[in-house]
């Protein structure tokens, strides 16, 4: 479940960084690259654990299933705030200078 | 159990080498900082994307799989905010077990998002030399 959300969190940012593409003045990218990182490690991860459980693995309890679904959302969450710091940060348009020293003239 | 540790020490070390890379590439062209433009025997201007540009995509993908992957094992109990910091570590039993799991899973991880980044490589060359035999075309058409 935690795959999943997290597979279909990059493929989604992946569209919105196209869709925008040359230009990643909303610094897309950073979602891109995380949440494509994570997929790729969580899928090794699955694919051990498919090797352990054999056919179980995709019979997963609904507790597990409600574990790790709450996990993934988390996860996007956690993001989804470490995107806004890095875009706040840079502030590639400039709008938190100018919203910091709107008064400065 | 501290499988995200491997891809994460490996993403310390790209970003070291794409800092190196960089400094390097500045000084070979200190101009032109995200594309490097070099001139061939004939002339031919060649775009081609610098290799500290290209390992900072490894080092992205790494550094942020292992983040979220940092937050599921604090989900899971497996890391403590305390000294040995990793669960695991506090008895050889279970540390004997972590370190087989860093061994192959976190090699697995590690290894299969190299594997992918080789494929972008890959990809990014094809599309270097398409784009530097359009320009040479347009330029023998003029």
């Amino acid at each position: 479940m935690t795959l999943l959300l997290s597979v279909f969190a990059a493929v989604i940012s992946t569209a919105v960084w196209y869709k925008n593409a040359p230009d990643d003045k909303m610094k897309v990218g950073v979602l891109c690259w995380m949440f494509w990182g994570a997929s790729i490690m969580w899928f090794v991860d699955a694919v051990f654990e498919y090797i352990e459980l054999g056919s179980e693995f995709f019979k997963p309890s609904p507790a597990d299933m409600l574990n790790d679904a709450y996990l993934g959302l988390s996860v996007i969450a956690l993001a989804l705030v470490i995107w806004v710091v890095v875009l706040l940060i840079k502030d590639p348009k400039g709008s938190v200078r100018a919203a910091l020293f709107k008064n400065k003239k | 159990m501290a499988c995200f540790l491997v891809p994460a020490a490996e993403a310390i070390v790209t970003a070291a080498a794409a800092n190196i890379a960089k400094n390097r590439e500045k000084k070979i062209s200190p101009v032109c900082e995200n594309a490097e433009i070099s001139v061939n025997k004939e002339e031919a201007k060649q775009y081609k994307i610098p290799f500290s540009r290209k390992l900072r995509w490894l080092t992205n993908l790494l550094l942020g799989g292992s983040v979220l992957l940092l937050f599921e094992h604090i989900w899971h109990g497996e890391i403590a905010p305390y000294f040995p910091f990793l669960t695991a570590a506090s008895n050889p039993q279970d540390a004997a077990e972590m370190l087989y799991e860093m061994g192959t899973a976190g090699v697995a991880m590690a290894l299969l998002t190299t594997a992918i980044w080789g494929v972008m490589l890959l990809v990014a060359h094809i599309a270097e030399r398409k784009s530097n035999a359009c320009e040479r075309a347009e330029g023998n058409i003029q």
